[in-house]
């Protein structure tokens, strides 16, 4: 038997429709599991936050998410214009999203700095043009 | 008292193994096993969903006879839910339905809608002290209460810890009827008028306290005929006053009504049980800032769409609005400091992870991974013909030990075809093979487990035909 579950979503652009209904299963399946209530938190704040990021900024992309009994694996890889400055864009309230995106209620500049905060490990991988991937982890 | 305990039942004998409810129950926590609905008790929370769907009336919610309310105590006080006054046409004042509940043999009235206006004048105290646990959660809906424990952990310490009206209600009634009767507690009964099973299911099992002060429940449903007749022996003009709810009271029944009453405008009210759903799940992804307060209600509408009620529930909610124009806002204060104790809870909310696949994580992991392979294999029609909503409920039944891979018509029609083709195949080798004793052993087993397969098919197809037929017979109307 695979020691690990590995579950993959597609995010496309410009989809807010469907933008948060990754983060929504795996939450529901971390339930199941009897991940502790404060874990599953984290998991899926963190995991919304890249989503609706994907949405908003890239071409789209795609989420995989790996799970062992340790811990939750995340990666979000998009197609998108990279990120110029990652230190300005991990700064809470640093925000690049047009001002119809902020309309809607998103953009506030809280994605990566929440994304920091909830998760034991984060990296980003970026290029300018190309996109970005975004590797997460939180301990259950 | 067993925590999940629950009102909603199946009456075997209507139920006729058809999926409606299994497909709108919004916890999916009914199967259809052996051609009869089962609702699983951990995953229930009272919602009546399934009464409100069930085309053949064989979901029902218990509750007490009128004649069980009135003469098994000595001493009898009716609790009338704000929103049994949203059920008659062109009633004007209240007291005509609380004189008609005297007049029917009930001693005195407390009207719950005065215990909301108690309730909400603390909430907006507690409000202002405990801002960390913003936004708050009412918990005047048990349906809510019982969703959140055992599905969104996270939310449980945002539930307000204050008892919903019916039991603020009830306490104060039994003080009152002790007072005035002069009657031990045993021999007063206080009947809460119910518009839902949710409540009749809090009775038995309550949220926040150890036991109710609530003794029995009568159903508006069941109630109503007998209550017109005697609103019409009421003499208007020597009618008592006896109301004791303003608007504020009044308004608890219909959705938004109880936010309304806490004079702030950073709140968020949702109604229907699924719609409460998406704003819980966003809630848990901490979607939502700078608000107070949220109050969710299972029924569309509000309590004036609970199933146990005759009027349509947006009907009912216009004749609240109209009954209670010239109300005053507030009748019922919270003037001494004892009542101000029957209040709080006293007893937590705890989390209850019914969800879980297995007994610890590795197990709960394991079947889930299970489930995840499983779920490749059936066809994804979430067609209910296995009695699971869906084809991820039915995986997750099977990693459960609760079901079968059989209990799916494709799995079953796929292994038959599976099947004939290896006998086919035996068949053309047993010409040519030396071993003809052995294959044709071979050839045996697989008709046997062809002859099972069709046998489970026939049985399935049995089922339901039974119910086209018996479905034939009773659809009349």
């Amino acid at each position: 038997m695979a020691d690990v579950i590995t579950l993959t979503y597609d995010v496309k652009k410009d989809d807010f429709t469907r933008a948060g209904e990754a983060s929504a299963d795996v939450k529901q399946k971390l339930k199941q599991m009897g991940v502790s209530p404060e874990a599953v938190r984290k998991v899926s704040i963190a995991m919304y936050e890249g989503e609706i990021n994907m949405v908003i900024h890239a071409e789209g992309g795609k989420i995989t998410v790996t799970i062992s009994p340790g811990k939750i694996h995340m990666v979000l890889a998009d197609v998108g214009p990279g990120i110029e400055d990652i230190d300005k864009a991990m700064q809470p309230g640093y925000s690049t999203a047009p001002d119809e995106i902020r309309n809607l209620g998103f953009g506030a500049g809280m994605g990566l700095p929440n994304m920091k905060k909830y998760t034991d490990y984060m990296h980003i991988d970026t290029k300018i043009g190309v996109g970005t991937t975004i590797t997460m982890e939180v301990n259950i | 008292m067993d925590k999940f305990y629950h009102s909603v039942r199946l009456d075997a004998d209507l139920c006729q193994g058809c999926i409606n409810c299994i497909k709108h129950c919004p916890t999916e926590a009914i199967r259809v096993r052996n051609g009869k609905a089962r609702i699983n008790a951990k995953f229930c929370i009272d919602c009546g969903e399934c009464i409100r769907i069930c085309p053949h009336h064989a979901k029902f919610a218990l509750s007490d006879k009128l004649e069980t309310a009135l003469h098994v105590r000595k001493y009898n006080v009716a609790l009338p839910a704000p929103s049994l006054y949203g059920q008659f046409n062109n009633l004007d004042d209240v007291n005509i339905v609380l004189n008609a509940l005297k007049h029917m043999g009930f001693d005195d009235v407390y009207e719950v809608g005065a215990a909301a206006e108690i309730v909400s004048e603390i909430t907006r105290e507690y409000l202002e002290n405990h801002k960390e646990n913003y936004p708050l959660i009412s918990t005047a809906c048990p349906s809510i209460v019982r969703l959140i424990r055992v599905r969104f952990p996270n939310l449980i310490p945002h539930l307000l810890p204050l008892n919903p009206p019916i039991e603020v209600a009830a306490k104060l009634a039994v003080k009152k009827a002790m007072k005035d009767s002069g009657l031990p507690r045993n021999q007063i009964g206080i009947t809460f008028i119910s518009p839902c099973p949710s409540k009749v299911a809090y009775v038995q099992s309550p949220l926040g306290v150890e036991r109710s002060n609530v003794d029995f429940v009568v159903a508006i449903k069941d109630i109503y005929p007998i209550l017109l007749s005697h609103m019409k022996a009421v003499d208007l003009p020597d009618m008592e006053d006896i109301a004791t709810s303003g608007k504020i009271g009044v308004s608890w029944g219909r959705s938004g009504g109880e936010a309304g009453g806490l004079f702030t405008d950073d709140y968020l009210a949702a109604d229907g049980i699924r719609n409460v759903i998406r704003v819980l799940e966003d809630m848990e992804d901490e979607k939502f800032s700078n608000l107070k307060f949220v109050e969710l209600d299972a029924c569309d509408g509000g309590c004036v769409g609970g199933v146990l009620q005759v009027e349509n529930p947006y009907v009912a909610a216009v004749k609240l609005m109209r009954l209670r124009k010239y109300m005053p806002v507030a009748r019922a204060h919270v003037d001494d400091a004892e009542s101000k104790n029957d209040v709080p809870w006293n007893k937590r909310v705890e989390y209850e992870p019914v969800y879980s696949l297995g007994s610890d994580m590795m197990e709960s992991f394991s079947r889930l991974n299970q489930a995840e392979r499983l779920l490749k294999k059936l066809p994804g029609l979430d067609c209910g013909s296995c009695g699971a909503p869906t084809c991820r409920c039915l995986a997750e039944d099977i990693v459960r030990g609760e079901a079968n891979e059989t209990d799916c018509v494709y799995y079953l029609k796929e292994n038959l075809h599976r099947l004939s083709q290896e006998v086919e195949t035996l068949s053309e080798d047993i010409g040519k093979d030396a071993n003809g004793e052995e294959t044709i052993s071979l050839l045996r087993q697989y008709m046997t487990r062809i002859r099972e397969a069709m046998n489970e098919l026939d049985r399935k197809d049995a089922m339901k035909k039974k119910t086209e037929v018996q479905d034939d017979g009773t659809g009349t109307d």
